[in-house]
């Protein structure tokens, strides 16, 4: 238990990305909240990156994480750029409410 | 090494139930804070294991750019007092005990991946950039990013270029009954269009209006 390693990030890793998985599924409030998963995800990705690159010596996965940054930046940009247009033509964002393709 | 694990538990348990709370948190502007918290923490948790430059720049970018975007959102949007229905369906459609599965069933693979690797730790060492002690996290970093991943560098730069013009152009609205200026139009008059030479008939003036 005191002596933290590899396996300790990567338990957390997991936990938090678990959360984010529930979070999707459980949500009934708004789209915002989902994308606010989204990010939990690819930050428990992040963690897993960075605790391997540091434990292993190798600096590939602190890169990686650096785009994996910069994907998630544009992703939420474009993601809450569509939630405001979807905002304006429908007048709402309720996940339940927004059901125009019948999935 | 005490020191370490009392770091590492106190920040990872702020971590987890920051995440716990943006999934639960009935008003989503408390929903961003926690995100916020929750990026702060990890973000101390890669300072203190070596990771400095990956750190600062979760903060600036996370706390910096992309929560206060999500702000903004919530604000503009006027969604953030809409009452939380959690585990609560308009139709029993039956996703929520899908994904509580789902999700454990994750959480649990994830687990067996952990168990494997503690137990085998040589199944994979083949590292190409190792980490020097003698330069700096963020020295080490650039010397491999703009030289051995200068590709996908440039590339990351053109998803975020794309990502800007995509988010301008799908806001951008153009609205009625606002008068602007129009550059091009200015440019392009011509004399011909601008003046005209009348015969003034005496007594009589002209009509300028027509």
């Amino acid at each position: 238990m005191i002596d933290v390693g590899l396996g300790h990030y990567l338990t957390l890793g997991a936990v938090i990305f678990s959360i984010g998985v529930i979070g999707i599924f459980l949500n009934r409030k708004n789209i915002i909240v989902i994308l606010m998963s989204i990010e939990l995800i690819l930050l428990a990705v992040n963690i897993n990156l960075v605790s391997f690159s540091i434990y292993l010596g190798d600096l590939t996965g602190q890169v990686f994480t650096l785009f994996i940054l910069t994907v998630a930046a544009a992703e939420a940009a474009i993601g809450l750029a569509i939630i405001v247009v979807y905002y304006r033509n429908a007048g709402t964002i309720r996940v339940e409410e927004i059901d125009k393709l019948k999935g | 090494m005490i020191a370490h694990a009392i770091f590492f538990y106190v920040f990872s348990i702020i971590a987890v139930i920051s995440a716990i709370m943006v999934t639960v948190s009935k008003n989503t502007v408390h929903s961003v804070f926690f995100l916020i918290l929750d990026f702060i923490s990890i973000s101390c948790l890669f300072i203190m294991i070596g990771a400095e430059f990956l750190g600062m720049i979760m903060l600036i970018v996370y706390v910096g750019a992309v929560a206060v975007l999500f702000l903004f959102v919530v604000m503009m949007l006027n969604v953030a007092q809409q009452k939380n229905q959690w585990f609560v369906s308009k139709d029993n459609s039956g996703h929520i005990p899908v994904g509580l599965i789902i999700s454990s069933v994750i959480f649990f693979e994830l687990i067996i991946v952990i168990g494997g690797w503690k137990y085998k730790p040589e199944l994979s060492n083949a590292s190409n950039f190792q980490i020097s002690d003698s330069i700096s996290n963020t020295h080490s970093l650039g010397q491999i990013l703009y030289t051995d991943y200068i590709h996908i560098f440039q590339i990351s730069g053109m998803i975020l270029l794309i990502a800007m013009i995509g988010a301008i152009v799908l806001t951008f609205r153009q609205r009625e009954g606002v008068k602007k200026q129009s550059y091009i139009k200015q440019i392009s008059r011509e004399r011909s269009e601008g003046i005209e030479v009348l015969e003034v008939p005496s007594n009589k003036g002209v009509n300028i209006d027509d």
